[in-house]
């Protein structure tokens, strides 16, 4: 095998830490290392740190500084918001006086968010607690601000919609849907419902300001802006209260106990930091790398360009080849020094493609061939032109080795 | 300071795939990635084969489908399968583990029909030196498009008796439906699970069973009416 120039083209699974990030959490270890609970001044010092980090996060997110609240990372952040606005006691007595005692929640959601916001739903439907929408998406899976309108009902509490897709890179139009609940919310003069999203991919690439996108609680993690993982938080618009998932010493307001990740918390803030002040010029730098890399790779007979075209996050290329199936494709690609991911049923532990690429009208025939890149602050030209001289051979010699020879017809659901 | 994610060891790269969905890792051997990378066997110049013994199985709508071509020649009263050609669509252990099956049946001049009809997918995977547990039932397809190509030998040498007609797998336990139940179905017209449960009622005793349904009535529904 020739020797291997490395291209790590998998920015939306994680992303290496800053160096800058790394610096700044050093001290956090093993000289600032009290509990920030602790009234000793090595306490009062840590305690002081992650004061300061939670004011620089909440102006980035044009929020106060008490409406952050710290958290192991993504997941934890969405199942704080999913499962605990509906589990809240002063929402479903609200809801009830309203409506009638035998009244349980109703919740909007898309059928593109991620694992982390769909599943704890599928839970608490599963178990009678709530009422779920799952809303369709269009062929570039977008969900439609009209759509979480018409689905709105009297006991909506919660709509929980992506600010941008994890696999498919789409961005959703989140403020104008925003907007919209908002006003449904005023002629109706009712608080509900609460609007969540989770923006742990577009942290690098859009703005965060809570006031501009109207969103009541928003998922933030480090680990996709060159932080490091375990860390995230929840942004809570002030007054909404939400049941915790974790209890204990009370830290973070009550809805989070446990002991502050210090180092973490730091590191956060640094990250999302550099990635708001590089946000604009890394997105335009990306954007050619990705337009360049998406028109290339599309003149490879019989593929298919999943997500939006244009309103699509300016790391994200994903694209289905049909004929071969995606995990042999990442295993070639891995031995010529590409890193990417596929949708592919046989590189995930349900052994089932992509759900996202599925509720975009595709196949499955077409997601078991599909092939994200996603580039990142590393990814040069060279990056892309390594890709584009491999990938041809690639789909050549598995389509080579392939009994199936399907018509293009076969990208569209059937 | 080498910056492990952008400049990763060859070493620790090796042979590990994290996936997105669920960023579960798994290693295969090296047997399996010798035959995934360097593949044995496979079908180049299929003009040559229009006469050989043809055996399918499965589907692109499942993930992993196959073809095997086969040549039979009887040497000294023993059926022995000289030549062992494939195409495969799947995943890297559907690759490697067709290809690993080809040499076994060609090695040591030819396996005897009756000893291939006796392989079992395990045969395959020991060879291999083991697969990632969850991969096994998808991706060792082999044995049965193996099966299916010599049936195909059997008819067209007019052996009609020796045809094996694979047992029926039971899908739902509670009504004690196999799959031969439910392709029947599909070629009766059922083409939705609604359609399909008015027909057999399956899953409504155990509905556990409907995402294997519904995978089956793709599967059908493509092998009989689609491509």
């Amino acid at each position: 095998m020739k020797s291997l120039s490395l291209s790590y083209l998998d920015h939306a699974a994680a992303t290496p830490v800053d160096a800058r990030v790394l610096e700044a959490m050093l001290p956090y270890f093993s000289s600032v290392y009290g509990n920030p609970s602790s009234f000793h001044s090595v306490g009062i010092e840590a305690k002081r740190a992650v004061q300061e980090a939670r004011k620089r996060i909440a102006s980035l997110l044009n929020a106060q500084e008490e409406n952050i609240i710290f958290t192991s990372g993504g997941t934890e952040s969405d199942s704080l918001a999913v499962l605990g606005i509906p589990r809240t006691k002063v929402h479903l007595d609200a809801l009830r006086a309203k409506l009638g005692e035998e009244t349980i929640p109703h919740v909007i959601t898309s059928s593109v968010e991620h694992h982390a916001v769909l599943e704890p739903l599928l839970f608490l439907k599963k178990r009678g607690e709530i009422e779920l929408t799952v809303l369709d998406v269009d062929r570039q899976g977008m969900v439609a601000p009209q759509d979480v309108v018409k689905a709105l009902k009297e006991n909506t509490l919660l709509v929980s919609i992506m600010m941008a897709n994890n696999e498919i890179g789409t961005i959703e139009p989140i403020a104008d849907t925003g907007r919209a609940i908002l006003s449904w919310r005023k002629e109706r003069e009712t608080p509900y419902p609460f609007f969540h999203t989770d923006a742990c991919q577009a942290a690098g690439y859009l703005d965060l300001d809570v006031e501009k996108t109207h969103v009541d609680l928003l998922t933030l993690n480090a680990s996709k802006m060159y932080g490091p993982k375990g860390i995230g938080l929840l942004y809570i618009r002030k007054g909404i209260r939400l049941a915790p998932l974790i209890i204990g010493g009370g830290q973070e307001r009550n809805l989070r106990s446990g002991t502050e990740n210090v180092p973490g918390i730091i590191g956060l803030a640094k990250a999302f930091e550099l990635a708001q002040a590089s946000r604009e010029e890394e997105s335009s730098r990306l954007t050619v790398l990705r337009d360049a890399l998406a028109e290339e790779l599309l003149t490879i007979p019989k593929s298919v360009l999943n997500g939006h075209t244009t309103k699509r996050l300016p790391n994200n290329v994903n694209v289905s080849f049909l004929d071969i199936e995606g995990e042999a494709a990442i295993l070639y690609l891995d031995a010529e020094g590409i890193m990417a991911s596929t949708g592919s049923a046989c590189a995930s532990s349900s052994l089932n493609p992509s759900h996202v690429i599925l509720a975009t009208g595709l196949s499955y025939e077409a997601a078991h061939g599909s092939i994200r890149f996603t580039l990142g602050r590393s990814t040069t030209k060279e990056d892309v032109q390594h890709v584009l001289q491999v990938m041809p051979g690639v789909v050549e010699r598995l389509r080579h080795m392939s009994p199936v020879n399907l018509d293009m017809k076969y990208f569209e659901k059937q | 300071m080498s910056d492990p994610i952008i400049k990763p060891t060859h070493e620790a790269r090796k042979g590990d795939v994290v996936t997105p969905a669920k960023g579960k890792g798994w290693f295969y051997t090296d047997m399996v990635k010798e035959h995934f990378f360097s593949p044995k066997n496979f079908l180049e110049d299929e003009a040559s084969y229009k006469q050989a013994y043809l055996g399918m199985v499965g589907s692109p709508a499942c993930g992993d489908a196959m073809k095997v071509w086969l040549k039979i020649e009887t040497i000294d009263g023993v059926e022995r399968i000289k030549d062992f050609k494939w195409k495969t669509f799947g995943c890297a252990s559907a690759i490697a583990s067709t290809s690993m099956l080809s040499v076994m049946i060609t090695e040591d001049g030819g396996m005897p029909v009756e000893d291939a009809l006796k392989l079992r997918p395990q045969d395959i995977m020991e060879r291999l030196g083991g697969l990632p547990a969850r991969k096994v039932h998808c991706s060792v397809l082999g044995d049965k498009a193996l099966r299916s190509a010599i049936n195909d030998y059997f008819r067209k040498s007019g052996q009609h008796d020796r045809v094996e007609v694979e047992h029926g797998r039971l899908v739902d336990k509670v009504l004690k439906i196999t799959d031969h139940d439910i392709e029947e179905a599909v070629l009766e017209g059922a083409d939705t699970l609604e359609k399909l449960q008015e027909k057999i009622k399956v899953g409504t005793g155990d509905p556990s069973c409907i995402p294997d349904v519904e995978q089956l009535l793709r599967f059908y529904k493509e092998k009989h009416f689609g491509a």
